[in-house]
């Protein structure tokens, strides 16, 4: 990914909202999808950056998250990339099944896989790139 | 951004304005907690106001769901805008929370 925007936050939860709210606000700015900004979008950034900063960065103060970001009409890509060890994506438990719906956790990576258009991690489990296409590049792409 | 509660005939009432997130989860899990702890057993969260919930406050109803159950309570919601009702269906949660359209039809429900 070539980004045109690259965001370093501390990591505090706090920061989420301002740096969620500005990507938005980017992807408003160039012509994308409201509706999918608001819901989709929202949803799969500020579960990310939750991810990279509780259980990547560990709540360390210490650490940063990147977010890199390319934002056109057509499709918004962001990578998050938190500073720790990684996590294998596939041995997250379905948070649907009867028996995890009662979990407390666990729905983060599920609601981006959701509602982002392609979810991928690297080999070390660090770093989320997600794509989310407008509207009209789904349906042409479907 | 925080949440009001209230006794409306006979049951407790929390209005989450803003939103319900990883930043403030923990404050509506004590403030219904201790409610909890007052002796309440009837309990509505209404969604009125509210523009996002996170995986982090699905994840707290779900965790006061089940305390409020075990002491013999209930743990009701109202007033999902689209979008989280949208969380809601993604993750199946519909299926473990009764959610009414309405305050009015939510505390007739009890």
């Amino acid at each position: 990914m070539n980004p045109d925007c690259i965001l370093e936050l501390p990591n505090d939860l706090r920061s989420i909202e301002r740096a969620v709210q500005y990507l938005m606000d980017r992807g408003r700015d160039a012509g994308f999808d409201r509706e999918r900004l608001r819901l989709n979008f929202r949803v799969g950034v500020s579960e990310a950056l939750a991810n990279a900063m509780l259980y990547g960065n560990g709540r360390d103060p210490a650490k940063r998250v990147r977010v890199e970001a390319r934002i056109s009409p057509d499709a918004i890509t962001v990578r998050v990339t938190d500073e720790g060890r990684g996590f294998n994506p596939e041995t997250l438990p379905d948070p649907t099944l009867p028996a995890n719906r009662v979990s407390a956790g666990g729905r983060g990576v599920f609601l981006i896989r959701k509602l982002m258009d392609r979810v991928e991690f690297n080999e070390r489990g660090n770093s989320i790139t997600m794509i989310l296409l407008a509207e009209r590049e789904r349906e042409t792409g479907s | 951004m925080g949440f009001d509660v209230k006794k409306q005939s006979g049951i407790t009432v929390i209005d989450v304005e803003g939103q319900l997130i990883v930043g403030n989860r923990q404050e509506l899990k004590q403030k219904v907690l201790q409610e909890l702890e007052n002796g309440e057993r009837k309990f509505l969260i209404d969604f009125a106001r509210t523009g996002y919930i996170d995986s982090s406050g699905l994840g707290v109803l779900v965790s006061l769901s089940k305390k409020i159950r075990e002491q013999g309570g209930e743990l009701r919601l109202a007033n999902l805008n689209e979008d989280l009702r949208t969380l809601f269906e993604l993750t199946k949660l519909d299926t473990l929370f009764q959610i009414s359209s309405s305050r009015e039809e939510a505390l007739s429900s009890f």
